[in-house]
């Protein structure tokens, strides 16, 4: 049996690799690759804990399985919308920063 | 348990992968020549001995092994090095899940001819699949040309589009076996049902009296007698998967020169072109283990083999001819399938590209939601009638 | 040390070299993609020793078949240029606080109320038939929310992607 409290341990790390991922680069598609990486972090959080509390099998509980999978299928959502999003934003612009897309700024 | 791992999966590296890849490329060759009236390649000979042309895909072999690799300039290598190696793994592991064979009991051991007998086997095939995308992906954008970028734009595109159809053209098939694991649907497969049960069930009728026969008619158990139409769109679905003509606007010749593995010599497109024999060899090993009834004999299940060599030759033989039959069977029917794929191959023209994804997305969809719909609806009514 | 605790460890740091790979300052953001589905499939596979198959197998086929394969299409349609490194004192001070954010929560991580050893899972953990069956009796409007956020998007993402032709 693995240790869950590692998988935790791990599941917060690749949280913060994702933030600081956000919060440094510069390139938009990345910086939406580390909003998956942070939902993934949270998919093994999900999956971890369930794992620890599964429920027996009168009374099963599978709360933690099927939230990843909801997540997993709005993440693809969120993504091709992201994606469309970013296309359509840096249609005429060269680049994809952030950094360009502020014209609505005082 | 272990040893008996590797030695599957050793068979399958060494005789499906070494043996079964080259050959194909060798049926490619003598079969169009067949079926185009011509005799086909015949010349190449080790000491003058020229087996119908079998020598030939020992000379391919050689010949890609002894080219020079050329890296275009201004690729970048790690990726253009990556690809071929994308696209050959999820190809070969494919077969992991694959059954040559049931499960045979000798006394306390139990032996079964597949390497992993996984609870969700299809799902496995299919998730293998769609990491296979990356392959023609990485290929067509490390190679830095404009032929390449073409054609894996197109690959990648209608790979992932005819993913969704894969999975639902399958949908009807689990719901009739009820379930994913392959070993179990050729286990399903070995026995008969009445062919006239489902008229009866559903409409209660009778056969009329001039046909009486038609009412005792019984078929084998097999998937494409449950769910034809399933099976048509499996099949375009999976060869539109491995871009196998009529499929392979990715890599068509004539327009755009090869598509994205133009600029791949030697050795990485040897790679190349045997994931895609491979991939027929996974097509065949797929098709016949949920449409054909994978190892099973028809009519002759498997304990009815055992219990009919038995009474001759004692148990313990009579398992393990039973278990040298099944899997001479699933070659048999196997081979079946490559020539199918084959003769597909060598008589449809490509589809144009817009053609291709209006199949997809404007046909196959609708047809195979349509196919889960009659089919729940079909097994709904017959639950009733048992 | 046993092997599943071994195979757990590898994966582990497989899934942490690919999530550096993504983040970190690369010329090439297809190899940042390439990074992020080592980082996915090294997940799936400690999914699968947590003993949760089916959300291993949607994992590879969502994420790594589907959504990664999104983004190297956007790498490809839109270029594939560097970006300007961020100035000198900002890039610090950047870093510097996430690094103690990093920290901080894998410490907490670490230290939470030991967790008991798992009890041994229910044999039919992690089964597509456990969780299928749960999803369309216990969890079935979830589901159809779902259906209808994925139609949202798949009308969004047309209507972004079209081109105004007026």
């Amino acid at each position: 049996m693995i240790p869950i409290d590692h998988v935790i341990g791990l599941s917060a790390l690749l949280f913060g690799i994702g933030a600081i991922g956000v919060l440094v680069r510069r390139n938009l598609i990345v910086m939406l690759m580390s909003i998956e990486l942070m939902l993934n972090a949270a998919n093994l959080a999900f999956v971890a804990f369930n794992r620890v509390w599964p429920g027996m099998d009168s009374t099963k509980a599978l709360d933690g399985q099927v939230f990843v999978l909801l997540v997993i299928t709005v993440a693809a959502a969120e993504v091709a919308v992201g994606l469309g999003i970013l296309l359509a934003l840096f249609r005429n612009r060269d680049s994809v920063d952030p950094e360009e897309a502020s014209l609505l700024k005082w | 348990m272990v040893v008996a791992t590797f030695v599957k999966t050793a068979f399958i590296l060494f005789v499906v992968i070494g043996v079964l890849a080259p050959v194909i490329t060798w049926v490619e060759r003598k079969q169009s020549a067949l079926m185009q009236d011509r005799i086909g390649a015949n010349r190449a000979s080790i000491a003058g001995v020229t087996i119908i042309g079998l020598m030939h895909p020992v000379a391919d072999v050689i010949k890609l092994l002894a080219k020079e690799d050329v890296v275009p300039a201004g690729a970048n290598r790690l990726l253009h090095l990556l690809a071929p190696v994308l696209v050959a793994v999820p190809a070969v592991i494919a077969f992991a899940v694959i059954p040559f064979g049931g499960s045979y009991h000798f006394g306390a051991t139990t032996v079964q001819l597949v390497v992993a007998d996984i609870d969700w086997g299809l799902l496995y095939v299919f998730a293998i699949g769609s990491l296979a995308a990356y392959g023609p992906i990485l290929a067509g954008w490390a190679s830095n040309s404009n032929w390449s970028i073409l054609g894996s734009l197109r690959a990648s595109a209608q790979m992932i589009s005819y993913e969704v159809t894969l999975g639902f053209s399958v949908v009807g098939v689990f719901m009739v076996f009820q379930t994913l694991r392959l070993t179990d649907m050729a286990v399903a497969q070995d026995t008969t049902f009445r062919a006239f049960a489902l008229v009866e069930g559903l409409f209660g009728l009778k056969p009329p009296a001039a046909l009486e026969w038609l009412g005792a008619l019984r078929l084998p158990n097999w998937g494409i007698f449950l769910q034809p139409l399933a099976f048509v769109m499996f099949l375009t679905a999976i060869m539109a998967e491995n871009k196998r003509p009529p499929f392979d606007t990715p890599e068509g010749e004539s327009e755009i020169v090869a598509g994205y593995h133009i600029e791949y010599s030697g050795m990485r497109f040897g790679l190349f072109y045997m994931s895609e024999f491979i991939g027929v060899v996974v097509i065949a090993g797929l098709m016949t283990t949920i449409f054909f009834g994978g190892w099973s004999v028809p009519y002759l299940p498997q304990e009815a083999i055992i219990a009919g060599v038995g009474r001759f030759f004692g148990v313990g033989f009579a398992t393990g001819f039973c278990m040298l039959v099944h899997f001479v069977t699933f070659m048999l029917k196997l081979a079946a399938m490559i020539w199918l794929q084959m003769a597909l191959r060598w008589t449809l023209p490509r589809f144009r590209y817009d053609q291709v994804m209006d199949l997809c997305w404007k046909i196959l969809l609708p047809l195979s939601l349509a196919n889960i719909l009659v089919t729940g609806m079909v097994i709904l009514a017959l639950e009733g009638t048992a | 040390m046993n092997f599943p605790t071994l195979l757990f460890h590898a994966f582990a740091l497989l899934a942490v070299a690919g999530a550096v790979g993504t983040v970190a300052n690369l010329r090439n953001t297809v190899a940042a993609a390439m990074s992020l589905v080592l980082t996915m499939v090294s997940l799936a596979g400690i999914y699968v020793l947590l003993g949760a198959h089916i959300i291993a197998v949607f994992q590879i086929m969502v994420y790594g078949g589907a959504i990664v394969v999104l983004f190297l299409f956007a790498v490809m349609l839109r270029g594939d240029e560097s970006e300007p490194l961020p100035r000198g004192r900002m890039r610090l001070v950047k870093a510097a606080s996430v690094l103690v954010a990093v920290c901080v929560m894998a410490g907490f991580a670490r230290i939470l109320v030991g967790f008991p050893e798992p009890p041994a899972a229910p044999t039919d953990f992690g089964r597509a038939r456990t969780v299928g069956i749960a999803l369309y009796s216990d969890y079935v409007l979830l589901v159809e929310m779902v259906s209808l956020v994925l139609l949202a998007a798949i009308v969004g993402a047309l209507v972004l992607a079209k081109r105004n032709t007026d």
